[in-house]
């Protein structure tokens, strides 16, 4: 997919590589054995070793282990038989130690890929350089005191998992659909939950922009972005900021920059007198990590299927469209959810029909309530009754509108509502054709239009229901209709 | 009961089960004698109260006929180790008014076992040091002085204050920790024994870190049969330590059996470095007459890696330190020296809060780490380590255990080696390799110097074969006869 920026002097490719930070689903830290819930008060959950205490030692969490082997069997990736912790050293208070306990050369996980659902069908492969576990640092509060710093470490020692994406997007667009994508394979495996406003999951951007065909440019890192659109806007922006500053003559300099979402712009982090030097070195405390193929062929057989392996079935299966497929496996709660509609009770109903009522109907009355599909007011074993009632012909589509609305305002059963309201569709064909004769005789003069324009089907049609409280069965009516009005005319 | 501080540990043991003297008696016998030590400034902190709840618990338990290992036994701990509700300083000026919460591995286990907790020991600051004159709470002195000389001398480092203790008669016991010779030096210095265990035999947890993957918590004691009643506590498996050892702890004791018959013991030629004083080559040798002479078989083994381990060590023992050492940043515990920004506060609370050798080491450790220099020292360091820990696999493939000099020289005058740290490192010259490779080695007293000052001899034994070490050093504790004592005795003469 082509998506250049045009400069002034021509075209440019934007190259990116992601950098996102995944907390890890776990009860306790990477280390330690202090809680992670997220909100608690400050500094409540920290043990002397988060604070890195005198003479206090890590030891690995073997959840956290599973976890990013999970996720990189997830990402069709290799896992490393042996890796290695390193210490990363820089000052700061909200690392106590000095150190973040990281993985350098030796990363658990190594080579891997992730497929972009584009939106037009097709897809697009991007690498995955390496997945390495690392503990998070806690937070430096600056706003609780006029003139000082205070520290909270709840967070600090949470395990994270540093997932590095190749330099393979080109567009803000793609950026996003990968981090949407990431985000859910790893909902999908139960690694991390995703929620990029808790911080659970955070990106820095490897910006470079070149003209076509020229090596790579010089990269610039944007950090710490939590939101998808933060993602694609600061992408955008820096991309433009070097494709300005080279066709003015100027030279990207590398440099760690910050978003700023209030003013579109991104700016330089620190200056390079400060710039770092991690003095990276395997973490003595800790011995290598080494896996057991037993244990690394279990996790894979228990892993659920995954949001490709899943599109294709549904595509295979159920003969549905790639691009519709797609949102409907985004979150495995509405792929299961789709799934209970298009089969339960011991029915198998029409797979199409049951994605256009989850995609629209569903989603839209979902969005309106602010609500996710987990709280959605009617279970899929309701939505998939009411598409019964639609295909045995008790119900007209247009009806079932109005007992999917009230449905979703009281979470009733359609059958109920159908019986309540006498909604049921009326196919008695005598009835009917009196209802179409009684139509034609009150509108003559639309009769006589219609050997010129047979659109006047449509206001026949229109009159019928009317007169029979929109429950006359459509396809009788049609049928009726269209007989008498070439006799008539 | 008089002299009751002239006891060893077995001793005090059979008198405190046969009743012939209390918990009680014994702690007091020792709490009057640390006072008396005060001269030497063995301690850092002293805990008399503690002490004496500990000899009440051990009273109670003894009555009731509940006996455990150590019950009564007044022991010092090397104020390296955190103590929970106790002041631990690592003798440095930057932890001031830390009192850890927790109780570190190693002195939780002698608690159980029923040792009773006098005072925390003086170190050089954080370990760093072979004197115990680099700490913040001042110098500690030997009780060992030469005859006509009343210069004060070093009690070697950087367990000092534990081994001048001992030595004096101020403890029955002690902990140390040695990362590149800081029990086993002193121990030689102070004319008692000094046992570094192998490499995760004894956990590291809530010991204050100096250099990670060299840092060996051990006993000090004044016979090796002390060292092994003392090591037994010690050591087991602690999960809460990654690179503890998930092994059974050995009865050490039963390990003292007497004989060396036919053992091989390796004499490294390379360690017959040029300079070695002729009285610490000739303590060699009679150190291995005499165990020829109990039935063992020296022979000569060649570790041609020998002379590039203390600049391995003194490249990664700093690089670790100055890792560990990062946390003392004013921000949590310990000093803070205020500044008008975050790095000024780093910069003044660490100025004021490290000693020159300690920042020294810092310095030296973050130079090695840093970009573009990390392969050719760090790297290189670690790949020499890797050489020397083959040396010692060739060597005992043909040998039961090293018998080697502990230190090239006696105790020296405090002060004197001061401002020459090449010379003072030069000391961990025949101690460092054990650490890099993590093996279990013992210092035992077998001689004076023509000075007439304490020297001790080092048996090296293969990796969680402290038994073996501890045997071989039982039979050399015997041949030797080593029965001088120092000048100055804190206990009941």
């Amino acid at each position: 997919m082509s998506s250049l920026i045009e400069g002034r002097t021509g075209k440019w490719e934007v190259v990116i590589g992601l950098e996102t930070h995944a907390q890890i689903i776990a009860k306790s830290k990477l280390f330690s054995g202090a809680a992670t819930a997220f909100g608690a008060e400050p500094n409540t959950q920290v043990s002397p070793i988060d604070a890195a205490f005198p003479g206090m030692l890590p030891v690995i969490n073997r959840h956290c282990v599973e976890q990013a082997v999970k996720t990189g069997l997830g990402l069709d990736a290799e896992i490393n038989r042996e890796s290695v912790f390193a210490r990363k050293n820089y000052f700061y208070p909200d690392l106590p130690a000095g150190y973040q306990i990281s993985q350098y050369e030796l990363p658990i996980v190594g080579r891997g890929k992730l497929t972009l659902d584009m939106p037009d069908g097709s897809t697009r492969e991007v690498g995955i350089t390496r997945l390495h576990l690392e503990q998070d640092a806690g937070k430096s509060l600056h706003d609780q005191h006029p003139t000082q710093t205070y520290v909270d470490l709840n967070r600090a020692g949470i395990g994270l998992m540093e997932i590095v994406s190749e330099p393979d997007l080109r567009s803000a667009e793609e950026a996003g659909i990968y981090v949407r994508k990431l985000r859910s394979i790893l909902r999908y495996l139960g690694t991390c939950d995703g929620n990029m406003e808790e911080g659970s999951l955070r990106c820095d951007c490897n910006v470079s922009v070149r003209r076509l065909g020229e090596p790579l440019g010089t990269r610039c890192e944007i950090k710490n972005l939590n939101s998808v659109r933060f993602v694609m806007q600061a992408i955008e922006v820096e991309a433009r900021r070097q494709i300005e500053l080279i066709e003015a003559g100027g030279a990207v300099e590398q440099q760690t920059r910050l978003f700023d979402s209030a003013r579109g712009e991104t700016r330089p982090m620190r200056s390079k007198e400060h710039a770092h030097d991690y003095r990276y070195f395997p973490d003595p405390d800790l011995l290598p990590l080494v896996l057991d193929e037993a244990w690394i062929e279990a996790l894979r057989a228990q892993l659920p299927e995954l949001p490709d392996a899943k599109k294709a079935r549904f595509v295979a299966e159920y003969g549905l469209r790639p691009e519709d497929t797609d949102v409907l496996v985004a979150e495995r709660a509405t792929a299961e959810y789709f799934e209970r509609v298009a089969r339960s009770n011991g029915k198998s109903r029409d797979a199409k029909a049951a994605a256009y009522w989850v995609i629209g109907d569903l989603f839209g009355a979902l969005n309106k309530q602010g609500r996710g599909i987990e709280e959605a007011p009617i279970t899929p074993e309701q939505l998939g009754a009411l598409l019964d009632l639609i295909a045995d012909g008790t119900i007209s589509g247009r009806i079932a509108k109005d007992v999917f609305a009230e449905m979703i305002e009281t979470g009733i059963d359609a059958a109920a509502i159908v019986e309540k309201k006498g909604l049921r569709q009326m196919s008695d064909t005598g009835a009917i054709e009196a209802a179409v004769d009684a139509a034609l005789a009150a509108h003559p003069a639309q009769v006589a239009q219609y050997h010129a324009n047979p659109k006047v089907l449509g206001f026949f049609v229109g009159q019928v229901m009317k007169a029979t409280g929109g429950k006359a069965n459509p396809a009788l009516v049609n049928e009726l209709l269209k007989r008498k009005l070439v006799q008539s005319s | 009961m008089s002299r009751l501080t002239e006891l060893t540990i077995a001793e005090a043991r059979t008198g405190l089960g046969a009743k012939q003297f209390s918990a009680r008696e014994l702690a007091e016998a020792y709490i009057a004698a640390m006072e008396r030590a005060r001269p030497l400034n063995a301690y850092i902190t002293e805990t008399p109260e503690i002490a004496l709840d500990m000899a009440a618990a051990s009273d109670a338990r003894i009555a009731k006929g509940e006996t455990r290992p150590l019950d009564g036994i007044p022991i010092a701990v090397k104020d390296l180790f955190c103590t929970k509700g106790v002041l631990t300083t690592a003798a440095s000026h930057i932890l001031d008014g830390f009192h850890p919460p927790y109780e570190s591995a190693v002195t939780e286990k002698l608690w159980q076992a029923g040792a009773v907790m006098l005072g925390k020991t003086n170190l050089d600051e954080f370990a760093m040091g072979s004197s115990t004159t680099t700490s913040y709470h001042k110098p500690t002195e030997n009780p060992w002085r030469k005859p006509g000389d009343n210069r004060p001398l070093v009690p070697g480092g950087s367990s000092g204050g534990s081994a001048a203790a001992v030595a004096s008669h101020a403890a029955l016991g002690a902990t140390g920790t040695d990362t590149g010779g800081s029990i086993r030096q002193p121990a030689s210095f102070c004319g008692i024994v000094g046992l570094k265990p192998t490499y995760g035999r004894c956990s590291r947890w809530g010991v204050v870190a100096y250099a990670s993957s060299l840092d060996h918590p051990g006993p000090i004691a004044r016979n090796v049969r002390d060292a092994a009643i003392l090591l037994g506590a010690m050591a087991g498996h602690d999960p809460r330590d990654s690179t503890s050892a998930a092994l059974p702890v050995p009865d050490f004791e039963k390990a003292l059996t007497g004989n060396v018959r036919g053992l091989r013991i390796g004499l490294p030629k390379e360690y017959r470095a040029d300079g070695m004083p002729a009285e610490i080559e000739a303590l060699w040798q009679q150190g291995a007459q005499w165990l020829r002479e109990a039935g063992a078989e020296p022979v000569e083994v060649s570790l041609p890696m020998t002379k590039y381990a203390l600049a391995a060590y003194y490249i990664i023992a700093p690089a670790e330190a100055s890792s560990n050492l990062a946390r003392y940043d004013g921000v949590k515990y310990g000093l803070r020296v205020a500044g008008d920004s975050l790095d000024e506060m780093y910069e003044l609370t660490r100025a004021e809060g490290f000693g020159a050798e300690v920042k020294r080491r810092v310095l030296i450790g973050t130079y090695v780490l840093s970009a573009g220099y990390y392969d050719a020292y760090y790297l290189k360091a670690q790949k020499v380590r890797a050489l020397i820990a083959r040396d010692f696999a060739a060597a005992f493939e043909n040998v039961d255990c090293l018998l080697t000099p502990t230190a090239p020289s006696a105790a020296f005058a405090i002060g004197e080696k001061q401002n020459d740290p090449i010379a003072m490192y030069l000391n961990d010259v025949f101690t460092v390799p054990a650490n890099l490779v993590g093996l279990p080695a013992l210092s035992v007293p077998a001689g004076l110097s023509a000075d007439g000052l304490p020297l001790g001899l080092q048996i090296v034994g293969r990796a969680f074969n402290e038994e073996m070490v501890l045997r071989v050093g039982d039979v050399l504790e015997r041949a030797a006869q080593f029965t001088h004592r120092p000048s100055f005795i804190a206990g009941e003469r």
